[in-house]
């Protein structure tokens, strides 16, 4: 992989080699439509470079073969879709709890339940940021085409090892499914982050839930050189269960703020024709190609349309939404669910009243024409 | 050349209507330079039932991967033919196989209807490569992509023994279909 590659593939295909970039040597999973290419694809290539895949039992033990394979110092990944992403949530939450770094690919499906297996949804938004009991922050990302995956999946290695968290990585059926061209970039051209390992020899004691000075704390891979315990309930610099108040305020606090207080460097958005926009369209993964798709058509002929595309969900870019926002006539949100993120930018823009709904919810892809006909209305042309 | 071809390929599962469409939008992006998507209904029913896959050929960007109005479409049924020949650009190009479509006048389309699966049956003896049978005709029509770029691609996705069956498949597709040059 010494200079770009292009391919044409499906855009569970372009995860699968945003992970081989990224470094992944550990996969566990069980396969489930929409994103079974992934498990299929690393199956076959993971082993070629020397890394593990297992087909586990199922999601519960995927997740969990994932934490402890990271524990030991790999890269992990799993990929599922919304049933599979339920079961996970209980382990999720002892890797929030824990802070083991794990990427967990949701190619989006129908849902609730077994919902609509073969058919686009983004109805997992929310369930990203509290499918797991408790307080606590994630940080979720999403894509709506092949090289933004890659990109995206390689970030969400990145993130994962520079928070010391899960990352959720969002994608739906239609970009998972769906094929185009991905340039994998050449060796290099993308910076990884590698776990960060502590620097406390062999015999001396290790804190692993000791933060340095700049937050981060530094692993020591489980089973090597330091004993040390790890645990889902409240737990000391030591990694034993503590109730002590003060030790359960700072670190329910620590697992907050260390994302929350990042969020700056964690958003990941882009902008397409927003200068001057009258009318800004909010949207993500396949939803955002057919706001794109509409906001073009329609700049062309002189209409002041523009997309804000975020690329990170969670922790939700508020001040971001509100900035780019701000002065427009209207904002619609252009999701395939019954608007979860629509409440959100509701809640952090200036006019909540301007902001309105283009979904679908059909398992069709949302259309061009769709968000048209919504804005037909908005703008008091009729219906 | 065309700067956006929009394509729907339709028929019945098992046809190879969807290796058709992967493997022409793959030789666009992979030896042609240009952008393409294909995208694909994707139900339980593997063999049976009616497929269609929509594919876009374009020098520019491609947001909205479904096509709406195709400027080609593909009938390799009669129940693909009756589902989707309203939805063609008017005056788009129309290609069923006679064996198993017959069109109807009302369609304001050039339709161009080839014996692709009988010829395919006499020559070759294999319908296996009915598909890339069908695609050649496509490119023996209009010329949207150099055929060298398809062989190359079939080249990457099929066994060795059976390269030689499918270029010969390709190869009776571009001379039935330059007849009808557009």
């Amino acid at each position: 992989m010494n200079k770009p590659m292009i391919k044409f593939v499906q855009g569970n295909e372009a995860c699968v080699e945003g992970a081989l970039y990224a470094g992944i040597d550990f996969y566990a999973g069980y396969p489930i439509t929409p994103s079974t290419e992934v498990a299929e694809l690393l199956a076959a290539k993971l082993p070629q470079k020397g890394g593990k895949f297992i087909q586990m039992e199922d999601e519960i033990a995927s997740m969990c073969a994932i934490i402890g394979a990271s524990l030991t110092g790999h890269k992990v990944m799993t990929a599922t879709s919304g049933p599979g992403f339920s079961l996970k949530q209980e382990a999720l939450g002892y890797a929030c709890m824990a802070e083991i770094p794990c990427v967990v690919v949701n190619v989006q499906r129908g849902g609730p339940s077994t919902g609509n297996p073969t058919h686009v949804s983004q109805g997992d938004v929310n369930q990203a940021r509290w499918g797991t009991h408790g307080d606590h922050s994630i940080i979720a990302l999403t894509a709506s085409n092949h090289q933004d995956v890659f990109a995206m999946t390689v970030d969400a290695f990145n993130l994962a090892e520079t928070y010391r968290t899960p990352v959720i990585l969002l994608l739906d059926e239609a970009v998972g499914h769906m094929r185009e061209k991905l340039v994998v970039p050449e060796k290099g051209a993308i910076p990884l982050v590698d776990r960060l390992r502590t620097d406390v020899g062999k015999g001396v004691d290790y804190h692993p839930y000791l933060p340095r000075e700049d937050g981060r704390l530094p692993m020591s891979d489980f089973g090597g050189d330091h004993r040390y315990n790890v645990t889902g309930l409240f737990h000391d610099m030591w990694g034993f269960p503590s109730n002590n108040p003060t030790v359960v305020n700072g670190l329910l606090h620590h697992l907050v703020d260390k994302i929350e207080n990042n969020i700056q460097a964690i958003t990941r958005y882009k902008e397409h024709f927003l200068d001057g926009a009258e009318y800004v369209l909010v949207s993500y993964g396949s939803s955002a190609r057919s706001a794109i798709h509409l906001a073009k058509n329609r700049r062309a002929r002189g209409e002041r349309i523009g997309v804000l595309e975020l690329q990170s969900l969670w922790p939700f870019p508020e001040a971001l939404i509100r900035d780019r926002c701000r002065g427009a006539k209207a904002v619609v949100v252009v999701e395939m669910n019954m608007g979860q993120v629509m409440r959100h930018v509701k809640a952090a823009v200036d006019d909540p009243e301007r902001v309105f709904l283009a979904n679908r919810i059909d398992g069709k892809l949302i259309t061009p024409t769709d968000i048209k006909k919504l804005l037909r209305v908005i703008q008091g042309m009729g219906v | 050349m065309i700067k956006r071809t929009r394509l729907v390929f339709s028929g019945s599962g098992g046809q190879g209507v969807i290796t058709a469409a992967i493997i022409l939008a793959e030789a666009a992006v992979i030896h042609g330079g240009m952008n393409a998507t294909q995208s694909q209904s994707y139900g339980a029913a593997a063999r049976g039932g009616a497929t269609r896959s929509d594919v876009i050929l374009s020098d520019s960007e491609i947001y909205f991967p479904g096509v709406t109005q195709p400027n080609i479409l593909v009938c390799l049924t009669q129940e693909a033919y009756t589902s989707f020949s309203p939805i063609i650009r008017p005056g788009g190009l129309l290609l069923t196989d006679s064996k198993f479509v017959t069109t109807v006048k009302k369609v304001d389309a050039k339709q161009i209807e080839l014996p692709i699966f009988e010829t395919v049956i006499e020559k070759i003896g294999k319908p296996i490569v009915f598909n890339i049978c069908v695609l050649g005709a496509l490119l023996g029509i209009s010329d949207m992509l150099d055929p060298a770029w398809v062989m190359e691609v079939i080249k990457t996705r099929v066994p060795e023994d059976f390269i030689d069956m499918n270029n010969r498949a390709l190869d009776l597709g571009l001379v039935m279909g330059s007849q009808y040059k557009i």
